[in-house]
């Protein structure tokens, strides 16, 4: 990031500029704080307070790893910071460690709950790098006043998708707030597993001339949530796709060890993982738009909120980067798993416009594929 | 789904751009008015795919970019009072107003909410009779039937605690402000599809004689817009300048007669600035004097504002054709869609944030470009 | 200001003194939509919906007709074209057929 650039709230704007008095409303004066601490002079300077975006796994989540969290932590920070690290264990095995939380609201939608996706989530994250996951964590953040009736209801839903997806809770916590400071259920979660011995998945793997592949149709847990909030009701279901994916890893795995990289899209969508994966390896990804599937359900949800499918959030989807003479077989081997029955290719790496992710219209032009700003908004023009 | 897949069809896009490409003889530039055609033109790469020398430039059809920043300001000063629920359609929550948009304002303990339709403040007013529930009623003439049947339907069920911050904007004054400036580059029209639904098209006969323009109805899916611009430069062409409908499944000349009969009971015509450009006479609505109560600007007494624009923001004489948004200085450095300093950055149809991608792609687009045409 | 999209009425709601209100889908998704501005749709119209209202009923024969027209765009450029758009036609005929 520049360092010279002056910022349109410039941290220390000269006395004159600012209005006077406290501002409307007595909100605190604009401007960032306090400079001291950040690592660049111009850092998240629209937002001197947490906004939604900051969780949205788009550029705003991005800019905070960078300049809060990465210079925050300074030495004690493993470089290349990700959703799960391989840790290796001297004279032992490697290790694939991850944590998330989840805040979801509801609890409850078409297909799954607040416990299978903490519980799926955290699978896939360790899966993401081919590990085969052991165990996990699981701490429950409660509401003063949450009927235990919905406690248990997590709970269990906790505990099928844990037997489903073949990992053990081997840890856990409780804790409990005032009523009125959260949404009655958080999760937090942590997991571990082994990967095995000739895999090397990470983002900064893919290189041009892999071919890019989608374990199914996109966008389904996204507008599921969406359903329930924006009251669309679904005359063909649309139903979250949360599932374990660890399964479908270790059929491609089986296929050849030498996947390049693997990514969950979650938050952000299709858009944001390809989008990290493009900015880790440097290398420019193509997409071919009519190739990418989405369900017609999904497509015309997002039609009508203004929204874009390829940045609609998955919960059971993964994207792979493939070096182009497995991609047939690995293709062929996704298929044959239920998790993987709609795979398709939506694309490739190339040498050109590196670190960035371009899509093939269906007229034949082209657009950029950017990282998703924040949360997506539905919007009217 | 039906009547929009079919409208993508890429055998009756080539079609219509080898129609396209046949008829252009030499440059021509035409302004498609609204933001949603913008979205879908950048969307579907269309701009790549016509003839070079044949421009589009983006006009002033964003809602969200021409809210002014005193307007705007206002929302964010109501939006922070203890004891008011703030109903916005999506598209405004990221528009900076003076150093700070909506999303800081929820940051910060507003209580800010995105809402698809009016109705939806109404029942939030209806379920929240102790707070005070004020909806940004925004938009061009689209979205002026929906604000004015929440209005009447607030007054009909009584809900004394909603209200409306209405800052409404009508099409073709705009059209005309931009033919009568000086350096105006545009040489037709692509009018606003929806606009047209609901206000029919007998407001453009006069504007296309008078400029000697052709204004053609156009619609939003990419056959859509091929088609809009084929009958433009076709008319462009051979020299004429008549108003055309080439979005006839969903506009018929008289408009929507019920939806007119309502916006003209609960609004009326008033002077509204817009961001960038200034003030156009006669261009917006207002809450009528019969439904002044209901109006948020009334209702809250907003004073003290002290609105300030970043002086570098040339975003105005980007919405008018003038400048194109490479050109400005701020444009890539201190401007970017994650950091804007004016609303043409924010949303993504709007002309800054669109050039913003586009010039960060450069050779790849050309390239595609040149490979289209060849195919073509 | 225009997202607008095309649904299909399934079933119309009347409530006494309240506005009328319509079930639409869209393609697979079906949302409570206001038909006070198109009072005449019927179940298996199609109305163009912007933020929740019906705010013009969509002409499918039009719609039809425009189709046929952009179908037919090279053929009546071979009847009725000038020299020059022909020849312009004819070497873009390949790529389209």
């Amino acid at each position: 990031m520049a360092d010279t650039s002056p910022a349109p709230l410039p941290p220390s704007a000269p006395p004159s500029a600012s209005p006077p008095g406290p501002g409307p409303g007595a909100v605190p004066r604009p401007g960032l704080p306090e400079a001291e601490g950040w690592s660049c002079p111009a850092p998240l300077r629209d937002h001197p307070v947490v906004v939604t975006g900051h969780g949205g796994g788009g550029a705003l989540s991005a800019e905070l790893m960078t300049h809060l969290f990465a210079p925050a932590y300074g030495e004690a920070l493993l470089p290349g910071l990700a959703d799960s690290a391989v840790l290796t264990v001297p004279g032992g095995p490697r290790l694939a460690f991850s944590t998330d939380s989840y805040v979801v609201r509801p609890l409850f939608f078409p297909g799954g709950s607040i416990g299978d996706l903490a519980v799926n989530g955290t699978v896939n994250d360790l899966a993401m790098s081919g590990a085969r996951p052991l165990a996990l964590s699981c701490g429950f953040i409660l509401e003063e006043g949450t009927a235990l009736r919905t406690v248990d209801r997590v709970a269990r839903a906790v505990g099928a998708a844990a037997s489903a997806a073949g990992v053990t809770i081997a840890t856990g916590d409780t804790k409990v707030v005032e009523a009125g400071h959260g949404d009655g259920v958080y999760l937090s979660t942590a997991g571990i597993g082994l990967v095995p011995e000739g895999v090397d998945i990470r983002p900064e793997r893919a290189a041009p001339g892999d071919v890019v592949l989608v374990s199914g149709p996109v966008g389904a847990h996204g507008v599921a949530i969406l359903s329930v909030r924006e009251g669309l009701e679904f005359g063909a279901e649309v139903r979250s796709d949360t599932a374990p994916l660890a399964g479908l890893v270790r059929a491609m795995l089986d296929v050849t060890p030498e996947l390049h990289a693997l990514r969950d899209p979650t938050r952000g969508g299709l858009a944001a993982s390809l989008n990290e994966i493009a900015a880790a390896s440097g290398t420019g990804v193509v997409l071919a738009e009519r190739a990418v599937p989405v369900p017609d359900a999904v497509t015309a949800a997002c039609g009508f909120l203004g929204l874009d499918p390829l940045y609609v959030a998955n919960e059971g989807r993964l994207v792979a980067f493939v070096p182009r003479r497995h991609a047939e077989a690995v293709l062929a081997a996704m298929r044959a798993h239920p998790q993987g029955a709609g795979a398709a290719v939506i694309g490739e790496c190339t040498e050109e416009h590196p670190g960035m992710v371009v899509a093939r219209t269906g007229l034949g032009g082209t657009r950029v594929v950017d990282l998703p700003i924040g949360e997506q908004l539905p919007r009217i023009c | 789904m039906k009547y929009i897949e079919e409208f993508h069809d890429p055998a009756l896009a080539r079609k219509l751009l080898d129609d396209i490409r046949a008829t252009v003889t030499r440059p021509w530039a035409l302004m498609e008015v609204c933001g949603g055609q913008t979205h879908s033109i950048i969307r579907h790469g269309i701009d790549q795919l016509l003839p070079d020398g044949l421009e589009l430039i983006h006009g002033p059809g964003c809602p969200v970019c021409v809210t002014p920043l005193e307007m705007i300001d206002k929302a964010l000063e109501i939006a922070s009072r203890p004891g008011v629920i703030f109903c916005s359609f999506g598209d405004m929550l990221r528009v900076p107003g003076t150093g700070r948009d909506l999303f800081r304002v929820r940051g910060q303990g507003g209580d800010v909410r995105v809402v698809y339709s009016p109705l939806d403040a109404l029942d939030l007013a209806h379920r929240n009779p102790d707070r005070e529930v004020v909806f940004f009623g925004i938009g061009f003439e689209t979205t002026a039937p929906a604000n004015a049947m929440a209005v009447r339907e607030a007054r009909r069920r009584g809900l004394a605690n909603f209200s409306m911050l209405v800052s409404h904007v009508r099409v073709p004054p705009a059209i005309e402000a931009i033919m009568e400036s000086p350096k105006c580059r545009v040489q037709g029209f692509l009018a606003a599809g929806h606009v047209c639904s609901v206000m029919g098209t007998g407001e453009y006969p006069e504007l296309a004689a008078r400029y000697r323009v052709p204004v053609v109805v156009t619609g939003f899916e990419p056959l859509d817009i091929l088609e809009g611009v084929r009958r433009a430069v076709r008319q462009l062409e051979r020299g004429e300048h008549q108003v055309e409908n080439a979005y006839p499944r969903a506009v018929r000349d008289d408009g929507n007669p019920a939806a007119l009969r309502v916006i003209e009971e609960v609004f009326e015509v008033t002077d509204r600035s817009w961001r960038g450009i200034g003030t156009i006479p006669g261009s917006g609505w207002r809450l009528a004097p019969g439904y002044r109560d209901l109006d948020a600007e009334h209702r809250f007494a907003v004073t003290g504002l002290h609105t300030r624009e970043p002086a570098r923001c040339r975003s105005g004489e980007v919405l008018q054709g003038l400048l194109k948004p490479h050109e400005c200085e701020a444009f890539g450095t201190d401007c970017t869609p994650r950091s804007p300093l004016g609303a043409t950055m924010v949303s993504s149809e709007g002309a800054c944030a669109a050039y913003y991608l586009y010039r960060r792609l450069g050779g790849p687009v050309r390239a595609a470009r040149e490979e289209a045409t060849r195919r073509g | 200001m225009c997202l607008a999209v095309p649904g299909k009425v399934v079933e119309t709601v009347e409530r006494d003194g309240d506005a009328p209100m319509a079930r639409v889908d869209f393609g697979g998704v079906v949302k409570d939509v206001c038909l006070a501005y198109v009072p005449d749709a019927v179940p298996g119209d199609y109305v163009i919906v912007h933020v929740g209202f019906a705010i013009q009923q969509l002409d499918q024969e039009s719609a039809r007709a425009s189709l046929r027209l952009f179908a037919e765009l090279g053929l009546l450029e071979e009847e009725f074209g000038d020299a020059w758009e022909r020849a312009a036609a004819e070497s873009g005929e390949a790529a389209v057929r």
